[in-house]
């Protein structure tokens, strides 16, 4: 792998850019692997990382049906936090907050996180109450989270409006300082090109079309659309794709896949330091480098693969969004889009084995899996290795659903992911 | 300015109104119809904007809403200012303000012009490959920098003046665009009388033939012709003509989103108009009429100002009587230019045209040119352009068959129009998610097989040719509407086909060449091949990598030149490397078209109770609950929420309190399988419930966890008049309206909301039944006739009531369900009859802490949606006779009966002033290492006036069997200690309610 | 936004309506018989077909009756709407119209 930094970008700015080679490999399939991982978004791709960097799994394949990153990673708002209130899901995605806080080195691709601080609005007594069982509850767990008043908010997010006359006023705030964004696409190459140069083969424009079991029940290989691939350990990562894959190995999921939209402003100047979120009207929101207003909308009602979802979502959003912010009425939208994601019953992950032996699944990430993805893919990357979960993923198994031990963080909080 | 560059005839501006608007302060002149673009080029300004990246300096290359370069910022006056508008659709009026961005100090001289020089270590996907060390320093040092330095105009800085409105309509064609194509379709399918919409993002009807001036149809001038065709259409009394509306977004089963400009037109305009229109239409059938884009040629230094689009140097000179330059070369690779040169030279400017094309590839349009007597170079390339802030000179060879380029010669100009061909704007048909095919003939995407209800036709579908166009606009608009009639048309052919060339044959280096291909994001030829060189092969990705085709226009000229390029450097065909998505909106589209008038109190509804102004009126504060305003405390002057909450719980107390409690959810529930039904949605028993009866009943969902809660009264055998949570009522209706219809569908029950059919006063206190006693009717109030828990229908003050006798409080108390339109008669009448008795309102922090005193859970507050019965210690209202009842089944999975759960206990600090706070969470050892065990967390925590000490309750692991343990509670500055007790304070053996 | 054909009052836009998920999950008459896992099927699992796929909708804003739908979760395209209790249809895509 060519190193990337300052010297070697300089040294080829004077050979006009021809030293640059492939970020990562176009291979054809093998006939076998030790592993293949479905699905080549973010957390796919840190999956295969993590198994070829801490487990040495070197000889194994990404297969991804399109181009990489093109799913869900690449259509989401980049929100990235970990101030969840409940201490598996805390520790879940403080894991991977660490990670990002050193990811662009460790991959050495800048990934571009960014600490600029995600701000998480109250609107009334219960939303008060609620951000400060968080507050309370992440102090204990050592994840950083404050109570903001209004004013504080206000200081902390110039353009925010905190008049009393609001329809909702805002009655204060949770901040996470660590919190920020992050450059997706880049998520999905670094972690490409890690992986390549580990020697994974990653496949794109490959789509899974079955998975075949043997007289045991564990899996052999996936058939794909560039022919049958042997494998005895299958890590699916398909995100709203999920229970279509699965099913191909004869194992329902309690998932819904949803449209979710998110859209973006022409750029301009800097106007927005941070990342504000207010669930209880519906409104996420920072600037991205570029200058976009980077906003994330709701998702529809019904189930659909068709990642595009109707007007009076975007509208909904765009409500709160002036409500919050009315200087930027006048500003445009540049792009609207939709994404798919999977959803289970109680908009927590899972992580874990399944029914089928040889057969491994992580989805569910719902509407908030970006800011999970090396913390997602570093304990699937275990839990595949070893065939037993990582101690962060145990509590993420399918199983809670028989038991009852839900996580059910959207119900405890009535805050979206 | 003097309009130098101003023909003397011609164009469609109105030369008797001129007009005046500013351009970086000075003052620029130009006529009623002028774009900002017509206006400046008309005064010889070409320089008009800095580009993204390199700042390099960029003139106005389009003259349609597909404009990369010539971004303005626009200011209208009063508040009304806004970034990045395109000169070129922004029309003028006297005392419009605009101004170019990016640029610093000024735009003639820009300081960040030296990034240009950086531009060989700039180039797509650096970032990504530096800024990393130390690792701090991105988000401190690094990102900082890159953000002030992106972004193009500035956001708006204060609250926008103006008003937006939605429209809604429905209509039997939707016709998008008013070229040859739309306007056709518009008339055949008006001609059937059905009801037809035609937008078009322009200020008038008819596309392309706007600043056609050859061209005849059935024998008239095509001017001439678009004037006789849109008088028709506005003569129909069944046609909505829309100009100035941008069809933007094509969703779901035919529902498009249009964007009407109503305001930015004009200098004056009234207070009764909103600046724009979103109207949402329900389509039953849909042509789109979209044209198409010209391509700009890619070659060294393409970016000049002065060089723009072949078709738009024809539309400066044809629809604004303006010329672009005097000296005009035209560089081509089709034949649609010649139709522009030959505009430009009838117009008087010196033209001259390098074609691409061999003389063999070329047609008749040669010959026709050179007979007009201008020089025409085929079998040339343009290797470079001269000039800085305006284009000087084209530098042009010979290009032989195999590619070598011959001896260079400067072409003296002042102005570029180039072609590089046309691309259907398909924009729309990909959004309705339908798939483009690729025609190699025409080198572009076309539209593929429909997948709603909708038609491409004319240059949007790939037809160059005028007569086609009106042909194929004719037969849609008839099919659209069902409506048979057939019609040929005469008209005009102009010259068309080009020859796909990516980037033109030049003699410099390639690796060195700077040839644009997305003027707004700086992307050039060679960004291109390096991305596609480190790996990024599907067009997705190499825009991604590159930002080609992520600017404000979406790439509208750039993405076939991005495309064929990145094929071509693959040698892949087109169709390999994909197609992009086109992305709504089509063009940038306000945000406040999509909030409309959804702002502050039209934000949401606001629900208020027939007592709200009574509330208002005695000072109350309120607070937001769902959509409802509830009156939260009535301070006194000078009290603030604890002094007022204080007294008016001692009220409550020691005589009487009155409280609002219009907002709870009530429902009936009738019929003769009523019992049944509550049996099955309730945790508790109902067939025996006495008619008269009340009972507290609990609702599960499937899975176990609490739903809602409230007192439910049998009216009747048949009859239940049910409450629920403020917030819960419709969530609680439809979940048995579910249950009802699709579960138990043979059960004889309806189910009826009668939320807002009753006001309900809550009397509680020890004299309530003193208050009410003279002015209830027909209803025995005695404790022996009419005991807690009960319910009784009469009269009180006349009016017809439902009294109930239940008490949240504690305290012997009423609940008084009269008909809405009497609430604040009845409430005041009671209100006058307890003055002697020093009755006193309450709000809904005073109702929270009396009912803590009690330890009566409130749904939301000491639930969240993973609480079961058990866990609140209810496990007392679970029937254990019924067989089943909505959630019964997940009460007995594993982890619901294990050990350990969180159990509702009370909690008292050991210092009884100090108040917890809700939400703090609970420890058992406030000395253990970080990450704690936290055994729970505080629902509900208050000054208890009452008490005369600060009560909370909690959830807590095992809580029933930690009775008089020491805990932990987090506090803002570390923790405080409480003793674990029965979540009961007040009156624990239950007495005052039975007064 | 989709436009929903309520089989009672005829084509309305989606914002009438609430969506209900999967259809033709009926709630077992027994559920104390059912164990752990086969409850929990009940509960959660469920088909979230890419294809068609039966869905519950109830005309929320409108005449409040739930109905069945089939509709094809690829495209959007509804096939076709039905009442509660009637079987579903035995229908393919590319049989609506357009």
């Amino acid at each position: 792998m060519r190193r990337f930094s300052l010297l070697t970008l300089l040294k080829e700015a004077t050979n006009a850019h021809q030293g640059w080679g492939r970020q990562w490999r176009a291979p054809e399939p093998k006939v076998g692997y030790d592993a293949v991982i479905v699905g080549g978004g973010g957390h796919g791709l840190a999956t295969a990382y993590y198994l070829a960097k801490e487990h040495g799994m070197r000889n194994i394949a990404v297969l991804e049906k399109g181009w990489i990153g093109g799913g869900n990673t690449g259509r989401n708002t980049t929100i990235i936090r970990s101030n969840y209130l409940y201490d598996e899901s805390a520790a879940i995605y403080e894991h991977a907050l660490k990670l990002w806080e050193g990811l662009s080195q460790e991959l050495n691709y800048n990934v571009m996180y960014s600490a600029r601080g995600v701000m998480m609005l109250a609107h009334n007594v219960h939303d008060v109450q609620s951000f400060k069982r968080h507050v309370y509850a992440n102090r204990l767990n050592g994840v950083d989270n404050e109570w903001l008043t209004p004013e504080e908010a206000k200081e902390f997010c110039p353009p925010l409006n905190i008049s009393k006359r609001l329809r909702y006023p805002v009655m204060g705030a949770a901040l996470q300082r660590r919190g920020g964004t992050a450059r997706h696409d880049a998520v999905a190459w670094g972690y490409a090109r890690g992986a390549d140069a580990m020697g994974v083969d990653i496949i794109q424009n490959c789509e899974v079309t079955g998975i075949r079991r043997g007289l045991s029940g564990a899996v052999e290989g996936v058939e794909t659309t560039r022919g049958f691939i042997r494998t005895p350990r299958i890590g699916v990562v398909a995100a709203g794709h999920t229970s279509v894959i699965m099913e191909k190995a004869g194992v329902r999921m309690p998932l819904e896949s949803f449209p979710l939209q998110a859209l973006v402003s022409e750029p301009v100047k800097p106007v927005f330091p941070c990342v504000v979120m207010s669930n209880a009207v519906h409104a996420y929101i920072s600037q991205s480098d570029k200058g976009e207003l980077v906003i994330g909308a709701g998702t529809d009602q019904y189930v659909s693969y068709s990642q595009q979802g109707g007007i009076h979502i975007a509208t909904h959003t765009l409500d709160a969004i002036c409500e919050l912010f009315p200087q930027f009425t006048r500003m445009r939208m540049l792009r609207n889009w939709g994404g798919i994601v999977d959803v289970t019953p109680d908009r927590s992950p899972i992580i874990g084995k399944t029914p089928v032996q040889g057969l491994f699944v992580n989805c569910g990430w719902g509407t908030g899996g970006f800011k999970a993805t090396p913390g997602s893919g570093h304990v699937f990357a275990h839990t595949i290795a070893k065939g037993e979960p990582h101690p962060i993923a145990a509590p993420f198994t399918m199983d809670r659903f028989r038991t009852g031990r839900l996580i059910d963080e959207a119900a405890a909080a009535a805050v979206a992911h | 300015m003097d309009q130098a560059y101003r023909l003397p005839e011609g164009g469609r501006i109105d030369r008797k109104k001129p007009v005046s608007i500013s351009f970086n302060g000075q003052t620029v002149q130009g006529y009623a119809g002028d774009t900002v673009a017509s206006a400046l080029l008309a005064n010889g300004i070409h320089l008009v904007a800095r580009s993204f990246k390199y700042h390099r300096p960029r003139g106005i290359v389009t003259h349609g809403s597909d404009e990369p370069n010539a971004l303005l910022d626009v200011d209208r006056g009063r508040g009304r200012s806004d970034p990045n508008n395109r000169a070129t659709v922004v029309e003028v009026f006297n005392g419009l303000a605009v101004a170019s961005q990016n640029h610093w100090p000024s735009l003639d001289f820009d300081v960040g012009e030296v990034n240009d020089l950086l531009s060989p270590v700039i180039v797509s996907g650096f970032y990504y490959k530096t800024f990393m060390w130390p690792r701090t320093f991105w988000t401190k040092v690094y990102e900082p920098r890159i953000r002030a330095a992106a972004g193009l105009g500035r956001a708006p800085t204060v609250a926008d003046p103006d008003r937006y409105q939605y429209r809604h309509a429905h209509c039997d064609v939707l016709v998008v665009g008013s070229g040859p194509a739309g306007l056709t379709a518009a008339l055949a399918a008006s001609e059937s009388g059905k009801r037809v919409i035609i937008v078009d993002e322009q200020a008038e009807l008819g596309g392309s033939l706007l600043h056609d001036v050859t061209s005849l149809i059935d024998g008239i001038p095509a001017q001439d012709w678009v004037r006789q065709a849109v008088d028709t259409l506005d003569s129909r009394a069944n046609v909505v003509v829309l100009p100035r509306t941008t069809a933007f977004g094509y969703y779901n089963h035919n529902h498009i989103a249009l964007a009407e400009r109503v305001t930015d037109h004009l200098a004056d305009p009234s207070s009764n108009l909103p600046r724009e229109r979103l109207w949402q239409v329900r389509a039953k059938q849909v042509v789109l009429a979209t044209g198409s884009h010209e391509r700009p040629l890619v070659f060294a230094d393409n970016d000049r100002p002065g060089i723009m689009l072949a078709e738009s140097v024809r539309a400066f000179i044809n629809r604004y009587g303006v010329a672009p330059g005097r000296q005009i070369v035209f560089a081509t690779s089709g034949a649609s230019a010649y139709t522009a040169a030959a505009d430009a030279k009838a117009a008087g400017l010196a033209v001259s045209v390098v074609d691409v094309r061999s003389e063999a590839e070329c047609g008749p349009e040669v010959a026709q040119l050179r007979s007009m007597g201008c020089e025409v170079l085929t079998g040339h390339t343009v290797v470079a352009s001269r000039g800085r802030k305006r284009v000087t000179g084209l530098i042009v060879a010979p290009v032989s068959a195999d590619g070598r380029v011959g001896a260079r010669r400067t072409l003296r100009c002042d102005c570029v129009g180039m072609s590089g061909g046309w691309t259907p704007a398909i924009h729309l048909f990909s959004q309705s998610r339908a798939k483009a095919r690729y025609e190699p003939s025409l080198d572009a995407f076309v539209p593929g097989t429909s997948v709603q209800a909708e038609r491409s036709v004319g240059a949007a579908k790939g037809a160059y040719q005028l007569g086609e166009c009106l042909r194929q606009g004719w037969m849609a608009g008839a099919e659209a509407a069902e409506h048979v009639s057939e019609r040929t048309f005469d008209a005009t052919n102009s010259p068309a086909g080009f020859k796909p060339v990516r980037v033109l044959p030049t003699d410099v280096n390639p690796k060195r060449l700077r040839a644009f291909v997305d003027f707004q994001n700086d992307v050039t030829a060679k960004d291109i091949r390096l991305a596609v060189r480190e790996g990024f092969e599907s067009i997705e990705h190499v825009k991604r990598y590159t930002t080609t085709g992520m600017a404000t226009d979406q790439g509208k000229t750039s993405n076939m030149n991005a495309l064929g390029l990145v094929a071509g450097t693959l040698d892949r065909p087109i169709p390999a490397v994909g197609t992009t998505t086109f992305r709504l909106p089509y063009t940038p589209t306000t945000f406040g078209a999509f909030v409309g008038p959804s702002r502050h109190h039209l934000f949401d509804p606001i629900r208020t109770t027939p007592i709200h102004e009574w509330a208002a009126a005695h000072g109350a504060e309120f607070e937001n609950v769902g959509l409802w305003k509830r009156a939260w405390y009535f301070p006194k002057a000078g009290e603030d929420m604890h002094a007022a909450m204080a007294r008016e719980c001692k009220a409550a107390r020691t005589s009487v309190g009155i409280f609002d409690a219009s907002t709870l959810g009530k429902i009936e529930v009738v019929g003769p399988d009523a019992a049944e039904f509550m049996n099955r949605i309730y945790t508790n028993a109902w067939l025996k419930l006495e008619p008269g009866k009340c009972r507290y009943g609990l609702m599960l969902k499937e899975d176990g966890y609490i739903m809602d809660d409230g007192v439910v009264a049998r009216l009747a055998h048949d009859r239940f008049h049910v409450t629920t949570t403020t917030g819960g009522a419709p969530r609680v209706l439809a979940h048995m309206e579910d249950y009802l219809q699709t579960e138990w569908p043979d059960l004889k029950v309806f189910l009826t909301s009668i939320t807002e059919q009753y006001a309900v006063i809550a009397l509680q206190g020890p004299k309530a039944r003193e208050v009410i006693e003279p002015l209830v009717t027909d209803i025995d109030l005695s404790p022996g006739a009419f005991p807690h828990m009960s319910v009784r229908t009469g009269f009180i003050c006349g009016i017809p009531c439902r009294l109930f006798r239940v008490s949240f409080t504690g305290e012997l108390g009423f609940e008084i369900n009269v008909p809405s339109d009497y609430g604040q008669s009845v409430w005041e009448a009671i209100f006058e009859r307890g003055k002697p008795f020093g009755i006193t309102p309450y709000g809904t922090e005073t109702m929270h802490v009396l009912r803590a005193e009690k330890g009566f859970i409130i749904v939301g507050q000491e639930t969240d949606g993973t609480v079961t019965p058990d866990d609140l210690g209810l496990s007392g209202l679970i029937a254990k006779t019924k067989p089943d009842f909505v959630g019964k089944r997940s009460l007995s999975r594993p982890d619901i009966v294990s050990a350990g759960r969180k159990q509702l206990v009370g909690l008292v600090t050991d210092n009884p002033n100090e108040v917890l706070e809700e939400g703090a969470q609970i420890v058992m050892d406030p000395n253990q290492t970080i990450p704690m065990r936290m055994v729970g967390h505080v629902t509900s925590s208050y000054w208890s006036s009452n008490c005369d000490r600060s009560i909370a309750l909690a959830l807590l692991a095992g809580g029933r069997s930690r009775m008089g343990s020491r805990v932990y509670v987090t506090t803002p500055t570390g923790f405080t200690t409480a003793k674990i007790c029965e979540p009961v304070f007040f009156d624990p053996a239950g007495e005052r309610v039975n007064a | 936004m989709l436009l929903v054909t309520c089989p009672y009052c005829g084509p309305r836009p989606e914002i009438e309506f609430r969506c209900g998920g999967e259809a033709h999950i009926a709630r077992p008459a027994e559920p104390s018989k059912l164990s752990d896992k086969e409850w929990a099927e009940f509960l959660f699992v469920r088909t979230n077909a890419k294809g068609v796929f039966a869905e519950r909708w109830n005309h929320a804003h409108g005449c409040q009756r739930w109905f069945n739908a089939l509709r094809d979760t690829a495209s959007d395209r509804f096939i076709q709407t039905y009442k509660v209790g009637e079987k579903r249809p035995d229908r393919t895509p590319g049989q609506e119209r357009l």
